[in-house]
Order: C-alpha cells, then structure tokens, then sequence
C-alpha cells in the first residue's frame, strides 16, 4: 500500500461525526492579519480547506486561509484567569498613555 | 431572430440549468453541513451561469420572453439537456460521479468557448471559468477520496461511474446548431474534445484506484429533448412556482 492510500485509508473515515474539528482563519484583504471565523469538520487539511471556502468565503469575505486541527491548539484555562489576567488589571501604567504627544502625530 | 444562435445558447443553459436544479435539490440534505453548503454554492455558481444565457437568449428571441420565461416556461420536449445531468441523486456517490462526469467536459467547453467570435458567449465563458474549475476539483477530489477509501465507499463510487458512463458519449454528439456554430466561428466542435475528456476522467479515476469503464454502449436523446422517466418529475419541481403563480417575481 502506498503512503497516499494508508494516508486516505486512515484519513477517510465515511461517518461525518467521526471528522475532525478544525479551525478556520480568513484574512479579509492584504495587509490584514488572519482572524478566527470559526470552525468545521473535515476528513484531512486539504478538505477543510476546501470546507472553509464554501462555508466561510463564499460572500467574498477573504483573500487568504489558514485551517489548523482544533486539537492542536492550546489553550489557557478558563480556571486560571485570577493568575493568568487579572493581575494586569491595576497596572494601568503598562499602557502607554501617560506621553503628551504633539498635535502633529495622528492615528495614536 | 438568429435561431441557430438562439437554439446553440439553449443548448448550453440547459445544460447547467437542470444540472443545478439537481445539485439544489441537496440544500438541506447533504450529508454534511459543510458538503451540504459546498453543493448548494456550486448549484448557486450554475444558477448564475445559466442567468446570463438565458438573458442573451431572451434578447435574441425578441418576442416579449424573458429569461424565466425560456428557462421556466418550456415542455419537457423542448429541453435540450443531456441526459446525464439529469440523472437523480440517488446517493452521494452517484451526486459526485455525474458532476464529475459533467465537470470535465464543463471545463474543456468553456475554454473553447471563450475563444468564440461571439464576443457575449466568450464573456460568458470566461466568467464561468473560474467557478468550472473549482467544481471539477471538488468532484476530482470527492472522487479520489471515495475511490481510495474504505471498500464501501469504492464500491459506491464505482457503481456510480458504471451507471453514469451510458450517458458520457452524449456530450460530443452535435446538433444541427453546433454546426452552423461551429461553421461560423461561434460554436465548440465537441467532438474534438472527446479525447482529452476521457483522458481526464481515466486520469482521476486511475488515480481514485477506480476502473474505467469499458462499456461502448451509450444513451442519447436527451440533445433532442427525448429524456429519461426522471426529467418530468424534475421539471414538475423546477416549475412549479412560475406555472403556479405566473409571471411572478421576487
């Protein structure tokens, strides 16, 4: 068997529920960053691409997309929010908001 | 009116018209949202397409028709689609193989067409294009990956291919439109493009680890307007809402 074939053979498996979960990010235009859209089932990378064409792109909402299987994705803990962010709450100084900046500067 | 024109674009349109009313009919019942999503857009794609034919063809006829007209309007004997656009969704397998089948024809079509001296019709197709070669490759890859992939699904698919070949020879049979098309530089010579299709189709199928079909007898009529038993029932569908409610609009 070839590595294409083991790869189909372990990557379609024809119940749908039994996809995978991935990930879609669309950049809207150049120059923008990709932006999480949500997410969709798909048997391999190329299908999700493919996935995310049609359920997230087809009113014209991107020029790029990046598809990433959930399960590679860390994430924090909703648990440790105290720890992870409340501590930057009262340091406002973090921000940089204390300069007087001249008129001429715009867009700060 | 220019009625060989006029009978070339029908000929086109018909073609894509009950192409997506069967790949419409899955909206809502694909067997997954994303699939369901993905035919019912390539359904919309040939919606569109068939818009813009139907809208020369009314300018052409000059009689009042519109584009809902022509498309809505007409007897089962007076659609010109081939016989395997028609065929029913009989399972997922059977959806793919015939836009598959379609598909490659599709694209090799419109890339003659584009080069026609009828400058709406090279417009058109190279509009299409893009949308052509998006859905062969969808149906490429649904191909492979249910020809490669469990043995149900292998042997789903290639039951499917076998059922639909009967229909395949059709695509190049000419009308007596095609040649006077043909002659004046309007129309594709679809018989020239026999060769490189089924080279295509036993490319993908070759590699989807299918068998081509080796089968030489083949169905035809439906260029004539002589359908199979399922093109009625289709119609009654399509139909349904122009000859209950006429000359409605949205």
């Amino acid at each position: 068997m070839s590595e294409l074939q083991l790869r189909f053979q372990i990557q379609i498996q024809i119940h749908m529920k039994k996809w995978p979960l991935w990930e879609v990010f669309v950049r809207s235009k150049n120059g923008l960053e990709h932006r999480h859209f949500g997410s969709l089932h798909a048997a391999d990378a190329d299908m999700a691409l493919e996935n995310a064409r049609d359920v997230y792109t087809r009113r014209n909402e991107g020029v790029s997309i990046w598809v990433v299987e959930s399960k590679n994705i860390t994430a924090s803990n909703p648990e440790h929010n105290g720890e992870m962010f409340e501590p930057a709450q009262d340091k406002v100084y973090r921000h940089p908001t204390f300069y007087d900046l001249p008129d001429e500067v715009k867009h700060m | 009116m220019k009625q060989n024109l006029y009978n070339y674009i029908l000929g086109i349109a018909d073609n894509s018209l009950i192409l997506a009313q069967r790949m419409g009919e899955l909206c809502g019942h694909g067997p997954s949202l994303e699939t369901d999503i993905a035919c019912t857009n390539i359904s919309l794609d040939l919606f569109g397409q068939v818009r813009s034919y139907f809208q020369y063809a009314s300018k052409l006829a000059g009689d009042g028709r519109t584009e809902d007209d022509i498309a809505m309007l007409r007897q089962e004997r007076e659609y010109v689609n081939v016989l395997l656009v028609e065929q029913p969704n009989t399972d997922f397998a059977y959806t793919i193989a015939r836009h598959f089948l379609f598909d490659v024809y599709h694209l090799l079509f419109l890339t003659e067409l584009e080069k026609s001296k009828d400058l709406t019709l090279s417009a058109i197709a190279k509009k299409c294009i893009k949308e052509v070669r998006y859905h062969e490759r969808f149906t490429s890859d649904w191909i492979k990956r249910l020809g490669d992939g469990t043995a149900e699904s292998k042997a789903k698919i290639q039951e499917a291919i076998n059922d639909l070949w009967t229909y395949t020879d059709e695509l190049f049979h000419q009308t007596g439109a095609d040649k006077a098309m043909v002659a004046e530089g309007i129309g594709v010579d679809v018989t020239k493009l026999k060769e490189a299709y089924y080279e295509k189709v036993n490319e993908v199928l070759t590699e989807a680890t299918l068998e081509t079909p080796e089968s030489k007898y083949f169905q035809k009529g439906g260029k004539k307007g002589i359908h199979t038993e399922h093109m009625g029932y289709l119609l009654a569908e399509l139909q349904y809402m122009q000859r209950a409610y006429p000359n409605m609009e949205w």
